[in-house]
């Protein structure tokens, strides 16, 4: 399997990936009202 | 303590765009303007590996240093009564959730540059003597580790926007 961090396409499809799976798991660890 | 938080994240901005603008010049101009010299072979490649690639590698790492001592200052003056903002975000305690996740993405970006990228790029540049065989090492090292990083700074710059200041904006 081709690493995706070597194209730019790809290194830059894995960030947005990475920030939407660390915004959800933000969210989960974030009370409500905090 | 308004002037500290103040004057610190100034200059968290104007250290974080020197070290983020270079690393995406990095990735998104000299890695394709090298191979493209380096196909020509016209004696252009030496004029960027020689004179441009030093100076910007010098400014990245002290940017990112930079960087990251402002922000710890930054986050140290957003401490509230009853909690210290380093502690706290470092340890993702609420509020400080979204902004240590940005803190710890900074940081991993920031070991990226002092331990992998900056010392194998001495060895590519020929600054610290290496052979072919450990360039060729160093060449693959420094290239996955600053990809690394140029992935790293979406979410990274997602959490200094959204993580704290801003947070409500994103139901976060």
């Amino acid at each position: 399997m081709k690493n995706p961090l070597d194209s730019l396409t790809g290194t830059i499809v894995c960030g947005v990936a990475l920030t939407i799976i660390l915004y959800f798991v933000v969210k989960a660890l974030s009370p409500v009202g905090a | 303590m308004d002037w500290v938080g103040g004057l610190a994240r100034w200059f968290h901005y104007i250290a974080g765009i020197a070290w983020i603008g270079l690393l995406y010049y990095f990735n998104f101009v000299q890695v394709q303007g090298l191979a493209a010299a380096n196909k020509a072979a016209d004696g252009g490649a030496a004029g960027i590996t020689k004179y441009i690639a030093p100076r910007a590698l010098q400014l990245f790492r002290g940017a990112a240093i930079a960087t990251w001592i402002m922000g710890a200052i930054l986050l140290w003056t957003l401490s509230s009564s009853t909690q210290n903002g380093i502690v706290s975000a470092f340890t993702l305690q609420a509020p400080y959730t979204g902004i240590g996740v940005g803190a710890w993405l900074g940081t991993i970006m920031l070991f990226n540059v002092v331990v992998l990228i900056y010392p194998n790029q001495m060895k590519i540049l020929g600054i610290v003597p290496a052979t072919d065989e450990q360039k060729a090492k160093a060449r693959r090292i420094a290239f996955l580790a600053s990809r690394t990083n140029t992935m790293l700074s979406l979410p990274m710059l997602f959490f200094m926007a959204f993580g704290f200041s801003h947070k409500n904006v994103v139901g976060l």
